[in-house]
């Protein structure tokens, strides 16, 4: 097997700057085989374990679930779903204490759980995943909740979804696990080498690459031998096991990247822009398990490890367990324990309680002692030594940003390049005055971050504003037009009506009433004279008695007489 | 002599009619610092720096006609960053109020809320929403928590509540600031 290791590796590897050799510590959890978590009584799962928008319920408290149902819904592109790790009843869906650094509660859903652990809701295996189109398969990985399980937690659909722009010519796995006493990864290299190599199959058909490197930190020699003896026994041929020096922080993308191919990513750009994708081997693992089993994301492996543990071991546990329970599973607290870490030594945070739930995203829990992780020490002045620039894996200068981050510069801070710093912690473990750099840097980084929020925020208010004032002037421009157009109307009328009167040839007068008079003596006498036209004489004047006549002609000879003396009276009546 | 009048008075000629001629094709309509300004200022157009509205101020602050204090949302950064713009030097903040209110959005009471469009016409962004005789609600996501709807308000149901600090909006602490010092475990390992 030694002789295997050695003609195996041709690979030329590169070196990234700086980095620390550190203890690795990681032989105290391996002593114990891996085991199965037993199931807690209550599993309380956090809505948002990923990176972007935050899962929305799919249940209710009452509900009974079923092992790998999905208990709550992607909200937008970059999100994931959350599913029920066991079967049992939904109890509250409320806040409640999450790992974080702030120990800021945050909305899960609780599940008391039954014991009976009974499956429903399976997806259905793909077994035949190398003819299964690719939009299923992204599907598949999406609905399974499967996240980048390194420690980012970025949706890994989202991340298996290139643009055309970036053609990926190489696919990276990480094995490095490069943080000092994690050995999860480690374990599931040993024991599920076919499994991850399955992942990584259908991770090479999803984003096209030629080639995968699989870049393994040389202490975890059982682990290499293990995915280089699967790959023999399948041919796969563009698949290489590499080797590499044991040096923190390797495991970093960029940092692999750099080690591996030699090449940088850009600063700000992700490695897909030089045509390169990295993924966790626990996400390939994943995968596999997601595509083959129908399994989605319920379970992962956690190093429990440290001092303050009486056995160190890596348990295969539940998302959703609660962090007493697994310690409690690895024998109890010691003594000597003070300090609870979630995740490793390096890049964790310290946990106020061990009353919350594991994440996707929690490979290690780290019951540490004094030893292990002592208090800081107060900071002193810096002396400018640059021992942070020389240690930082980034290229970066710490001196530099921890001058300008603590005068809460932030545009000069992130002149130098603040959003490529890792966090690794390289600067701060190696500076002589104690200086808590990272500290700085993610305190820069998040207010950085507030106020480009802020500052958006206000762009809109003042848009919104500025269109509200429009309309206010529109709305006021539209009113006086309106005033204006009546004030014409009205306007023109009047004068439409004098127009009228000046214009009738009528010597009456002003007066409308004897105009009115007019105009009906007028008609009638149209009326009557057309009558006479056709012939057509009154009826009445048929018949009548001789005074009857007689008075006729009376009224007849006066009318005459009258139109004599005044022409402009017409006869009155018929 | 003669010749030096006329090359000075050719020069001045050409000078004067490429200067008349740029002022017109490079002309700036309105004045770039006044947006310069209104960049730095938080737009919640509260109106308590007496003017109406964030681009009034700016504009008043272009023309000298008002002090760089006069701004309490925005607070001590705005002024250090308008002093930084102007030229000026910094002033303490108006009414000695140097610490900064918590940002908040005003919350209706809807039960209580007797529908007067009154707290509409008084938001400068247009984040209530309702009718006449029906209950308003707040887009909270559009408040910029300028409090101009409290006075109108004849009920008195409009309460402005602090924004919360929860895991997604919460920032690392000033190193040393707080005794919340989650540092990270990074001196000597092992």
């Amino acid at each position: 097997m030694q002789n295997l290791n050695q003609t195996k590796q041709k690979h030329t590897l590169h070196r990234f700057n700086g980095g620390l050799h550190l203890p690795d510590n990681k032989s105290q959890s391996l002593t114990q085989p891996l085991q199965k978590a037993a199931i807690p009584k209550r599993l309380t799962l956090p809505l948002q374990q990923h990176i972007g928008e935050i899962s929305e319920p799919l249940v209710k408290v009452g509900d009974h679930v079923l092992k790998g149902q999905m208990l709550a819904k992607p909200q937008g592109y970059v999100s994931a779903p959350i599913h029920a790790p066991t079967s049992g009843t939904v109890v509250a869906i409320d806040v409640f204490p999450i790992p974080h650094p702030s120990g800021l509660p945050a909305p899960c859903v609780v599940i008391e759980t039954d014991g009976k652990d009974t499956w429903g809701g399976q997806l259905e295996p793909m077994p035949d995943y190398m003819h299964v189109d690719l939009s299923i398969l992204r599907e598949r990985i999406r609905n399974a909740g499967i996240v980048g399980l390194g420690g980012a937690a970025f949706p890994s659909s989202v991340k298996l979804t290139p643009g055309l722009d970036n053609p990926i010519n190489t696919l990276i796995i990480n094995g490095a696990e490069c943080e000092p006493y994690i050995t999860c990864d480690d374990l599931l290299m040993q024991t599920q080498a076919e499994r991850i190599l399955s992942g990584i199959t259908i991770i090479r058909r999803l984003v096209g690459a030629e080639k995968c490197l699989i870049g393994i930190e040389d202490n975890k020699p059982k682990a290499i031998r293990s995915l280089r003896q699967a790959v023999t026994d399948h041919e796969l041929s563009w698949i290489s096991v590499i080797t590499i020096p044991t040096l923190y922080p390797s495991g970093g993308e960029k940092q692999l990247i750099k080690v591996l191919t030699g090449k940088e990513v850009p600063s700000g750009k992700i490695p897909a822009t030089i045509g390169m994708i990295c993924h966790n081997v626990t996400t390939a693992y994943s995968v596999a398990e997601a595509v083959l089993e129908g399994r989605p994301l319920i379970s992962r492996y956690v190093t429990i490890t440290g001092k303050g543990v009486a056995q160190p071991k890596n348990l295969e546990a539940l998302i959703g367990t609660p962090v007493s329970e697994l310690i409690a599973q690895a024998g109890g607290y010691t003594e000597q324990v003070s300090k609870l870490i979630m995740g490793g030594p390096m890049m964790g945070f310290t946990l106020a309680t061990d009353e919350v739930p594991i994440t996707k995203a929690c490979n290690c829990l780290l019951a540490a002692d004094k030893t292990e992780s002592p208090d800081p020490q107060p900071a002193l002045a810096c002396i400018r030594c640059g021992q942070c620039a020389a240690a930082c894996p980034a290229n970066l200068l710490p001196q530099q940003m921890y001058w300008y981050a603590r005068a809460k510069d932030l545009e000069k801070v992130q002149e130098y390049n603040l959003f490529d710093c890792i966090e690794c912690g390289c600067c701060s473990h190696v500076c002589p005055s104690h200086i808590p750099l990272v500290q700085y840097f993610r305190f820069a980084k998040t207010e950085s971050w507030a106020q480009e929020k802020e500052q958006r925020a206000a762009e809109k208010a003042r848009q919104r504003h500025e269109a509200q004032l429009a309309r206010k002037e529109r709305l006021e421009a539209e009113r006086k037009a309106k005033i204006r157009q009546k004030k014409e109307a009205l306007s023109a009328t009047k004068a439409k009506e004098a127009s009228v009167k000046t214009a009738s040839p009528d010597d009456i007068g002003e007066d409308p009433k004897k105009a009115a008079i007019t105009a009906a003596l007028k008609r009638a006498a149209e009326k009557k004279a057309k009558l006479a036209e056709s012939g057509i004489k009154p009826k009445n004047q048929d018949d009548l008695t001789e005074a009857q006549k007689q008075a006729i002609k009376k009224v007849d000879a006066r009318r005459s007489s009258h139109e004599e003396d005044a022409t402009t009276t017409d006869e009155q009546g018929g | 002599m003669l010749i030096a009048i006329a090359a000075l008075a050719l020069l001045a000629l050409a000078f004067g009619s490429l200067l008349g001629y740029s002022s017109i094709r490079f002309r700036v309509e309105g004045d770039p610092i006044v947006e310069k300004i209104e960049a730095l200022l938080p737009q919640t157009q509260c109106g308590q720096c007496s003017f109406p509205g964030c681009h009034a101020y700016a504009e008043a602050l272009a023309n000298d006609q008002a002090e760089i204090n006069a701004c309490p949302p925005g607070g001590e950064t705005t002024m250090i960053a308008l002093s930084d713009l102007l030229g000026k030097d910094p002033l303490p903040m108006e009414g000695g109020a140097a610490e900064e209110k918590p940002k908040a959005v005003a919350v209706i009471r809807e039960d209580e809320c007797i529908g007067c469009t009154l707290c509409i016409q008084a938001c400068p962004v247009d984040a209530i929403l309702g009718s006449a005789k029906s209950m308003h609600t707040v887009i909270s996501s559009e408040c910029t928590g300028c409090e101009l709807c409290l006075p109108p308000c004849p009920v008195e149901c409009i309460d402005m509540k602090p924004l919360e600090v929860n895991t997604s909006n919460w920032k690392w602490p000033y190193p040393g600031d707080s005794a919340n010092n989650r540092s990270i475990a990074a001196s000597s390992v092992g």
